[in-house]
Protein backbone atom coordinates (compact mmCIF):
# COMPACT_ATOMS: atom_id res chain seq x y z
CA UNK A 1 0.00 0.00 0.00
CA UNK A 2 1.08 3.97 -0.35
CA UNK A 3 0.16 6.72 1.05
CA UNK A 4 0.84 10.07 -0.82
CA UNK A 5 0.80 13.70 1.36
CA UNK A 6 0.74 16.25 -1.19
CA UNK A 7 3.33 18.65 -1.44
CA UNK A 8 1.84 22.05 -2.23
CA UNK A 9 4.42 24.19 -0.73
CA UNK A 10 1.30 24.98 1.84
CA UNK A 11 4.04 25.89 4.62
CA UNK A 12 5.56 23.41 6.80
CA UNK A 13 5.14 19.56 6.32
CA UNK A 14 8.44 17.86 8.16
CA UNK A 15 6.18 16.77 10.97
CA UNK A 16 3.41 15.56 8.51
CA UNK A 17 6.12 13.48 7.27
CA UNK A 18 8.09 12.02 10.14
CA UNK A 19 5.17 11.32 12.03
CA UNK A 20 3.30 8.84 8.98
CA UNK A 21 6.89 7.14 8.51
CA UNK A 22 6.93 6.82 12.12
CA UNK A 23 3.59 4.72 12.02
CA UNK A 24 4.51 3.23 8.55
CA UNK A 25 7.48 1.77 9.55
CA UNK A 26 8.29 -0.42 6.38
CA UNK A 27 4.55 -1.91 5.76
CA UNK A 28 3.33 1.22 3.68
CA UNK A 29 5.18 3.49 1.43
CA UNK A 30 4.84 7.31 2.09
CA UNK A 31 5.43 9.47 -0.99
CA UNK A 32 5.41 12.86 -0.79
CA UNK A 33 4.67 14.72 -3.89
CA UNK A 34 2.60 17.11 -6.13
CA UNK A 35 3.06 14.57 -8.94
CA UNK A 36 -0.55 14.18 -10.66
CA UNK A 37 -0.22 10.74 -11.34
CA UNK A 38 1.18 9.45 -8.48
CA UNK A 39 -1.82 11.08 -6.38
CA UNK A 40 -3.96 9.48 -8.49
CA UNK A 41 -2.78 6.14 -8.20
CA UNK A 42 -1.96 6.16 -4.52
CA UNK A 43 -4.06 4.25 -2.29
CA UNK A 44 -4.60 7.19 0.20
CA UNK A 45 -3.82 10.73 0.32
CA UNK A 46 -3.14 13.41 2.89
CA UNK A 47 -3.41 16.72 2.54
CA UNK A 48 -1.76 18.70 4.88
CA UNK A 49 -2.45 22.46 4.99
CA UNK A 50 -0.66 25.59 7.18
CA UNK A 51 -1.32 29.45 6.74
CA UNK A 52 -4.52 31.14 5.95
CA UNK A 53 -6.95 29.37 4.03
CA UNK A 54 -6.61 31.98 0.95
CA UNK A 55 -2.55 30.68 0.77
CA UNK A 56 -3.26 27.50 0.69
CA UNK A 57 -5.98 27.22 -1.99
CA UNK A 58 -4.06 29.95 -4.20
CA UNK A 59 -1.10 27.19 -3.28
CA UNK A 60 -3.07 24.13 -4.46
CA UNK A 61 -4.53 26.19 -7.27
CA UNK A 62 -0.43 26.86 -8.44
CA UNK A 63 -0.36 23.74 -9.39
CA UNK A 64 -1.60 22.73 -12.66
CA UNK A 65 -4.65 20.02 -12.56
CA UNK A 66 -4.12 19.23 -8.64
CA UNK A 67 -7.18 20.38 -7.51
CA UNK A 68 -8.86 18.29 -10.35
CA UNK A 69 -6.77 14.96 -9.61
CA UNK A 70 -8.36 15.63 -5.97
CA UNK A 71 -11.59 15.72 -7.10
CA UNK A 72 -11.45 12.86 -8.80
CA UNK A 73 -9.42 10.74 -6.15
CA UNK A 74 -11.75 11.82 -3.47
CA UNK A 75 -15.03 12.34 -5.04
CA UNK A 76 -15.23 9.86 -8.18
CA UNK A 77 -13.08 7.41 -6.99
CA UNK A 78 -13.85 7.75 -3.30
CA UNK A 79 -10.62 6.80 -2.20
CA UNK A 80 -9.75 7.71 1.74
CA UNK A 81 -8.51 11.29 1.74
CA UNK A 82 -7.53 12.98 5.34
CA UNK A 83 -7.16 16.74 5.36
CA UNK A 84 -5.29 18.14 8.36
CA UNK A 85 -6.12 21.15 9.66
CA UNK A 86 -6.57 23.91 7.12
CA UNK A 87 -6.24 20.78 4.78
CA UNK A 88 -9.53 20.06 6.53
CA UNK A 89 -11.15 23.61 6.23
CA UNK A 90 -10.46 23.45 2.12
CA UNK A 91 -13.54 20.78 2.43
CA UNK A 92 -15.76 23.78 2.42
CA UNK A 93 -17.39 25.89 0.11
CA UNK A 94 -15.90 28.83 1.43
CA UNK A 95 -13.37 30.89 4.00
CA UNK A 96 -13.46 33.93 5.06
CA UNK A 97 -9.57 34.36 6.28
CA UNK A 98 -7.89 36.93 4.88
CA UNK A 99 -10.43 37.31 1.95
CA UNK A 100 -13.40 35.77 0.72
CA UNK A 101 -11.76 32.41 -1.32
CA UNK A 102 -13.58 29.31 -2.79
CA UNK A 103 -12.75 26.11 -1.17
CA UNK A 104 -12.61 22.73 -2.74
CA UNK A 105 -16.87 22.23 -1.70
CA UNK A 106 -16.32 18.48 -0.64
CA UNK A 107 -18.29 19.16 2.60
CA UNK A 108 -20.67 22.40 2.18
CA UNK A 109 -20.10 24.90 4.63
CA UNK A 110 -17.70 27.94 5.48
CA UNK A 111 -14.96 28.45 8.04
CA UNK A 112 -15.22 31.38 9.82
CA UNK A 113 -12.99 33.10 12.94
CA UNK A 114 -13.50 31.86 15.86
CA UNK A 115 -15.89 34.07 18.41
CA UNK A 116 -13.30 35.14 21.00
CA UNK A 117 -16.19 36.81 22.98
CA UNK A 118 -14.38 40.60 22.91
CA UNK A 119 -10.94 39.55 23.49
CA UNK A 120 -11.83 36.62 26.74
CA UNK A 121 -10.21 33.87 24.91
CA UNK A 122 -7.12 34.52 23.62
CA UNK A 123 -6.45 33.07 19.39
CA UNK A 124 -4.76 31.26 17.79
CA UNK A 125 -6.34 28.34 20.11
CA UNK A 126 -2.97 27.07 20.88
CA UNK A 127 -2.21 23.74 22.92
CA UNK A 128 -4.09 20.53 24.13
CA UNK A 129 -7.26 20.41 23.71
CA UNK A 130 -10.40 17.61 24.58
CA UNK A 131 -12.09 15.91 21.89
CA UNK A 132 -15.99 15.30 22.16
CA UNK A 133 -16.52 12.14 19.74
CA UNK A 134 -19.78 12.92 18.02
CA UNK A 135 -19.79 9.68 16.05
CA UNK A 136 -18.51 6.28 15.58
CA UNK A 137 -15.76 7.43 13.23
CA UNK A 138 -13.13 4.66 11.53
CA UNK A 139 -10.30 7.05 12.47
CA UNK A 140 -11.32 6.85 16.36
CA UNK A 141 -10.94 3.50 16.76
CA UNK A 142 -9.86 2.56 20.33
CA UNK A 143 -9.19 6.26 20.72
CA UNK A 144 -11.11 7.31 24.30
CA UNK A 145 -13.55 10.33 24.51
CA UNK A 146 -12.34 13.14 25.61
CA UNK A 147 -8.50 12.29 24.49
CA UNK A 148 -6.29 15.60 24.11
CA UNK A 149 -5.69 16.35 20.81
CA UNK A 150 -3.17 19.50 19.81
CA UNK A 151 -4.56 22.38 18.21
CA UNK A 152 -3.43 25.55 16.45
CA UNK A 153 -5.71 27.76 14.60
CA UNK A 154 -8.12 30.65 14.80
CA UNK A 155 -10.72 30.10 12.20
CA UNK A 156 -13.06 26.53 12.18
CA UNK A 157 -15.24 25.24 9.92
CA UNK A 158 -19.04 25.35 10.18
CA UNK A 159 -20.60 22.34 7.81
CA UNK A 160 -24.08 22.94 6.88
CA UNK A 161 -24.99 19.08 7.34
CA UNK A 162 -24.25 18.63 11.57
CA UNK A 163 -23.95 14.53 10.30
CA UNK A 164 -20.47 15.29 8.78
CA UNK A 165 -19.37 16.23 12.10
CA UNK A 166 -17.32 13.41 13.69
CA UNK A 167 -15.80 15.27 16.67
CA UNK A 168 -16.34 19.15 18.42
CA UNK A 169 -14.08 20.30 21.14
CA UNK A 170 -15.01 23.21 23.22
CA UNK A 171 -12.93 26.80 23.24
CA UNK A 172 -15.18 29.75 23.60
CA UNK A 173 -17.88 27.17 22.14
CA UNK A 174 -17.87 23.99 20.71
CA UNK A 175 -16.73 23.79 17.09
CA UNK A 176 -16.06 21.25 14.79
CA UNK A 177 -12.70 19.84 15.08
CA UNK A 178 -13.43 16.39 13.06
CA UNK A 179 -14.70 15.53 10.02
CA UNK A 180 -16.00 12.30 8.38
CA UNK A 181 -17.85 11.67 5.20
CA UNK A 182 -17.68 8.29 3.35
CA UNK A 183 -14.15 8.21 2.37
CA UNK A 184 -13.89 11.96 3.45
CA UNK A 185 -11.69 12.37 6.92
CA UNK A 186 -10.72 15.73 8.08
CA UNK A 187 -8.97 16.60 11.78
CA UNK A 188 -9.22 20.51 12.57
CA UNK A 189 -6.16 19.16 15.37
CA UNK A 190 -2.72 17.89 14.33
CA UNK A 191 -2.36 13.94 15.05
CA UNK A 192 0.77 14.71 13.83
CA UNK A 193 1.47 16.63 17.33
CA UNK A 194 -0.75 14.80 19.51
CA UNK A 195 1.87 12.42 20.88
CA UNK A 196 0.83 8.81 21.12
CA UNK A 197 -2.97 9.30 20.41
CA UNK A 198 -2.39 11.61 17.45
CA UNK A 199 0.02 8.74 15.91
CA UNK A 200 -3.06 6.50 16.69
CA UNK A 201 -5.20 8.00 14.83
CA UNK A 202 -2.83 7.78 11.69
CA UNK A 203 -2.80 4.59 12.24
CA UNK A 204 -6.44 4.33 12.17
CA UNK A 205 -6.36 6.05 8.49
CA UNK A 206 -3.29 4.05 6.79
CA UNK A 207 -5.12 0.84 7.93
CA UNK A 208 -8.63 2.00 6.70
CA UNK B 1 -11.46 22.97 27.75
CA UNK B 2 -7.72 24.10 26.59
CA UNK B 3 -5.11 22.68 28.69
CA UNK B 4 -1.97 25.13 29.80
CA UNK B 5 0.95 23.75 29.42
CA UNK B 6 4.16 22.96 30.50
CA UNK B 7 6.74 23.46 28.48
CA UNK B 8 10.59 22.14 29.04
CA UNK B 9 13.04 24.04 27.90
CA UNK B 10 16.32 22.81 26.66
CA UNK B 11 19.08 24.94 26.56
CA UNK B 12 21.94 23.97 23.55
CA UNK B 13 25.13 24.93 22.91
CA UNK B 14 27.42 22.84 20.25
CA UNK B 15 24.45 20.07 20.05
CA UNK B 16 25.01 19.76 24.15
CA UNK B 17 22.35 20.95 26.44
CA UNK B 18 22.70 23.57 28.77
CA UNK B 19 21.24 25.92 31.44
CA UNK B 20 22.82 28.94 32.66
CA UNK B 21 22.45 31.24 36.03
CA UNK B 22 21.98 34.46 34.34
CA UNK B 23 22.89 33.54 31.52
CA UNK B 24 26.43 32.86 32.08
CA UNK B 25 28.27 29.81 34.24
CA UNK B 26 27.05 26.54 31.79
CA UNK B 27 27.36 22.94 33.12
CA UNK B 28 26.11 20.13 30.68
CA UNK B 29 23.33 18.31 31.58
CA UNK B 30 23.13 16.08 28.68
CA UNK B 31 21.86 15.11 24.95
CA UNK B 32 19.30 17.12 23.81
CA UNK B 33 17.65 14.45 21.26
CA UNK B 34 17.84 11.70 24.60
CA UNK B 35 16.41 14.34 26.77
CA UNK B 36 13.46 15.51 24.37
CA UNK B 37 12.16 12.38 23.86
CA UNK B 38 12.59 11.61 28.17
CA UNK B 39 10.06 15.04 28.59
CA UNK B 40 7.69 13.95 25.69
CA UNK B 41 7.23 10.15 26.63
CA UNK B 42 6.71 11.93 30.42
CA UNK B 43 4.11 14.12 29.02
CA UNK B 44 5.72 17.69 28.35
CA UNK B 45 3.33 19.57 26.02
CA UNK B 46 6.00 20.83 24.11
CA UNK B 47 9.40 20.72 23.71
CA UNK B 48 11.59 23.71 23.43
CA UNK B 49 14.93 24.53 22.24
CA UNK B 50 16.68 27.29 22.45
CA UNK B 51 20.44 27.37 20.55
CA UNK B 52 22.27 30.17 23.17
CA UNK B 53 25.48 30.87 21.72
CA UNK B 54 24.26 30.62 18.03
CA UNK B 55 24.11 34.56 17.55
CA UNK B 56 28.13 34.19 18.06
CA UNK B 57 28.92 30.90 16.62
CA UNK B 58 28.41 27.83 14.19
CA UNK B 59 25.06 26.88 14.24
CA UNK B 60 24.72 24.30 12.08
CA UNK B 61 24.92 21.39 15.02
CA UNK B 62 21.06 22.91 15.90
CA UNK B 63 20.00 21.43 12.49
CA UNK B 64 21.33 18.21 13.39
CA UNK B 65 19.56 17.87 16.73
CA UNK B 66 16.60 19.10 15.33
CA UNK B 67 16.09 16.56 12.74
CA UNK B 68 16.81 14.03 15.50
CA UNK B 69 14.73 15.11 17.57
CA UNK B 70 11.49 15.55 15.36
CA UNK B 71 12.08 11.63 14.34
CA UNK B 72 11.67 10.70 17.58
CA UNK B 73 9.09 13.35 19.73
CA UNK B 74 5.51 13.60 18.27
CA UNK B 75 4.62 16.96 20.19
CA UNK B 76 5.69 20.15 19.18
CA UNK B 77 8.82 21.22 18.96
CA UNK B 78 10.05 24.98 19.18
CA UNK B 79 13.33 26.24 18.01
CA UNK B 80 14.94 29.51 19.19
CA UNK B 81 18.74 31.30 19.62
CA UNK B 82 19.98 32.78 16.37
CA UNK B 83 17.48 32.92 13.56
CA UNK B 84 18.18 36.20 11.32
CA UNK B 85 16.07 35.47 8.48
CA UNK B 86 13.42 33.63 6.67
CA UNK B 87 15.76 31.54 5.28
CA UNK B 88 16.76 30.60 8.91
CA UNK B 89 13.02 30.26 9.60
CA UNK B 90 12.27 27.60 6.43
CA UNK B 91 15.07 25.90 7.10
CA UNK B 92 14.44 25.26 11.24
CA UNK B 93 11.20 24.35 10.02
CA UNK B 94 12.45 21.64 6.90
CA UNK B 95 14.80 20.06 9.87
CA UNK B 96 11.19 19.72 11.37
CA UNK B 97 10.56 22.47 14.01
CA UNK B 98 7.10 22.98 14.13
CA UNK B 99 7.54 26.95 15.64
CA UNK B 100 10.64 29.12 16.00
CA UNK B 101 10.88 31.69 18.48
CA UNK B 102 12.60 35.04 17.31
CA UNK B 103 13.98 37.16 19.80
CA UNK B 104 16.69 40.00 18.54
CA UNK B 105 16.22 39.89 14.67
CA UNK B 106 12.16 41.02 15.74
CA UNK B 107 13.04 43.74 17.79
CA UNK B 108 15.87 44.96 15.19
CA UNK B 109 13.47 44.53 11.82
CA UNK B 110 9.78 43.93 12.95
CA UNK B 111 9.19 43.09 9.19
CA UNK B 112 10.92 39.55 9.69
CA UNK B 113 7.78 38.76 11.89
CA UNK B 114 5.57 40.35 9.55
CA UNK B 115 6.95 38.69 6.22
CA UNK B 116 7.54 35.18 8.07
CA UNK B 117 4.01 35.41 9.58
CA UNK B 118 2.76 35.61 6.41
CA UNK B 119 4.81 33.03 4.41
CA UNK B 120 4.45 30.35 7.24
CA UNK B 121 1.58 31.47 9.04
CA UNK B 122 1.12 32.80 12.81
CA UNK B 123 1.01 29.10 14.65
CA UNK B 124 4.98 29.04 14.04
CA UNK B 125 5.94 32.55 14.75
CA UNK B 126 6.60 33.22 18.66
CA UNK B 127 8.01 36.25 19.33
CA UNK B 128 10.55 36.01 22.54
CA UNK B 129 11.15 38.94 24.48
CA UNK B 130 13.87 39.20 27.47
CA UNK B 131 12.69 42.04 29.77
CA UNK B 132 13.82 43.58 32.76
CA UNK B 133 12.66 46.14 35.25
CA UNK B 134 13.44 49.69 35.03
CA UNK B 135 11.43 51.31 37.47
CA UNK B 136 8.23 50.95 36.72
CA UNK B 137 8.30 49.27 33.27
CA UNK B 138 10.61 46.92 31.68
CA UNK B 139 12.54 47.33 29.08
CA UNK B 140 13.95 44.75 26.44
CA UNK B 141 16.97 43.14 25.80
CA UNK B 142 18.44 41.63 22.48
CA UNK B 143 21.50 39.28 22.48
CA UNK B 144 20.70 36.90 24.95
CA UNK B 145 20.19 39.35 27.63
CA UNK B 146 23.52 41.52 26.57
CA UNK B 147 22.14 44.61 24.91
CA UNK B 148 19.60 47.05 26.36
CA UNK B 149 17.16 48.56 23.60
CA UNK B 150 15.58 51.57 25.75
CA UNK B 151 12.38 49.73 24.19
CA UNK B 152 9.12 49.09 26.63
CA UNK B 153 8.11 45.30 26.94
CA UNK B 154 4.67 45.89 26.77
CA UNK B 155 4.26 48.75 24.11
CA UNK B 156 6.53 46.12 21.79
CA UNK B 157 4.67 43.02 23.23
CA UNK B 158 1.86 44.85 21.57
CA UNK B 159 3.48 45.39 18.22
CA UNK B 160 4.36 42.05 17.78
CA UNK B 161 0.41 40.79 18.36
CA UNK B 162 0.15 43.40 15.51
CA UNK B 163 3.25 42.19 13.28
CA UNK B 164 1.40 38.55 13.30
CA UNK B 165 2.79 36.94 16.19
CA UNK B 166 0.87 33.72 17.25
CA UNK B 167 2.10 33.58 20.99
CA UNK B 168 4.21 35.70 23.41
CA UNK B 169 7.55 33.94 25.22
CA UNK B 170 8.61 36.12 27.96
CA UNK B 171 11.33 35.67 30.10
CA UNK B 172 12.49 37.80 32.86
CA UNK B 173 15.90 38.54 32.45
CA UNK B 174 16.02 39.46 36.67
CA UNK B 175 14.52 36.44 37.72
CA UNK B 176 16.21 33.71 34.95
CA UNK B 177 18.18 31.34 37.00
CA UNK B 178 17.64 32.66 40.10
CA UNK B 179 14.82 30.08 41.27
CA UNK B 180 12.78 32.52 43.13
CA UNK B 181 9.58 32.19 40.83
CA UNK B 182 8.45 34.27 37.82
CA UNK B 183 8.32 37.95 37.81
CA UNK B 184 4.35 37.80 38.01
CA UNK B 185 3.91 41.64 37.63
CA UNK B 186 5.46 41.37 33.80
CA UNK B 187 3.60 37.97 32.71
CA UNK B 188 0.22 39.08 33.87
CA UNK B 189 0.67 42.66 32.00
CA UNK B 190 1.90 41.69 29.32
CA UNK B 191 -0.93 38.35 28.94
CA UNK B 192 -3.93 40.95 30.09
CA UNK B 193 -2.37 43.44 27.15
CA UNK B 194 -2.40 40.98 24.31
CA UNK B 195 -4.89 38.45 22.78
CA UNK B 196 -2.17 35.83 21.90
CA UNK B 197 -1.21 33.64 24.70
CA UNK B 198 1.89 34.41 26.65
CA UNK B 199 4.30 31.55 27.44
CA UNK B 200 6.03 32.57 31.11
CA UNK B 201 9.78 32.23 31.45
CA UNK B 202 12.60 32.82 33.72
CA UNK B 203 12.75 31.86 37.55
CA UNK B 204 11.35 28.64 38.14
CA UNK B 205 12.73 26.91 41.31
CA UNK B 206 9.64 25.34 42.32
CA UNK B 207 5.82 23.69 41.02
CA UNK B 208 4.37 26.41 42.98
CA UNK B 209 6.14 28.73 40.88
CA UNK B 210 4.01 27.32 37.96
CA UNK B 211 0.87 27.54 39.81
CA UNK B 212 1.82 31.36 40.25
CA UNK B 213 2.79 31.96 36.67
CA UNK B 214 -0.71 30.49 35.00
CA UNK B 215 -2.82 31.92 38.21
CA UNK B 216 -1.34 35.14 38.76
CA UNK B 217 0.81 35.31 35.73
CA UNK B 218 -2.39 34.72 33.34
CA UNK B 219 0.21 32.67 31.35
CA UNK B 220 -1.22 30.06 28.94
CA UNK B 221 1.76 27.95 28.81
CA UNK B 222 4.92 27.87 31.45
CA UNK B 223 8.36 27.07 30.28
CA UNK B 224 11.29 25.91 32.87
CA UNK B 225 14.56 24.44 32.53
CA UNK B 226 16.48 23.19 35.46
CA UNK B 227 13.98 22.26 37.93
CA UNK B 228 13.18 19.63 35.42
CA UNK B 229 16.57 18.69 33.86
CA UNK B 230 18.35 17.93 37.16
CA UNK B 231 15.85 15.80 38.09
CA UNK B 232 14.28 18.05 40.79
CA UNK B 233 10.76 16.99 39.60
CA UNK B 234 9.20 15.03 36.36
CA UNK B 235 6.45 16.62 34.19
CA UNK B 236 4.26 14.54 35.94
CA UNK B 237 5.29 15.37 38.90
CA UNK B 238 4.65 18.73 37.71
CA UNK B 239 1.06 18.39 36.24
CA UNK B 240 -0.33 16.38 39.48
CA UNK B 241 0.80 19.32 41.52
CA UNK B 242 -0.95 21.91 38.56
CA UNK B 243 -3.61 19.49 38.34
CA UNK B 244 -4.45 19.71 42.17
CA UNK B 245 -4.41 22.89 42.60
CA UNK B 246 -7.51 23.17 40.08
CA UNK B 247 -5.57 24.02 36.95
CA UNK B 248 -6.33 22.04 33.83
CA UNK B 249 -3.61 20.51 32.60
CA UNK B 250 -3.32 17.47 30.24
CA UNK B 251 -2.53 13.80 32.07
Amino acid sequence: MNVTIVDYKSGNISSVINSFKEVAKEKVKIEVTSDLKKINSSDKVVLPGQGSFKSCIDALNTINGLVETLNEFAINNKKPLLGICVGLQMFADIGYEETETKGLGWIPGKVTKIDNQNGKYKLPHIGWNEINIMKDSKIFKDIKDKSHMYFVHSYEFIPNDKNAISATTNYSSNHVCAVEIENIFGTQFHPEKSDKTGLKIIDNFMSL
Amino acid sequence: MLKNRIIPCLDVKNGRVVKGINFVDLKDAGDPVEQAKIYSDGGADEICFLDITASNENRDTIYEVVKKTSKKCFVPLTVGGGIRSIEDINKLLNCGADKVSINTAAVQNSKVVIDSSKKFGSQCIVVAIDAKKKGKNWEIFTHGGRNSTGIDAIVYAKKMEECGAGELLVTSMDRDGTQVGYDIELMSNISSKVNIPVIASGGVGNLDHLVEGIKLGKASAVLAASIFHYGKHSIKEAKEYLDSKGIPVRI
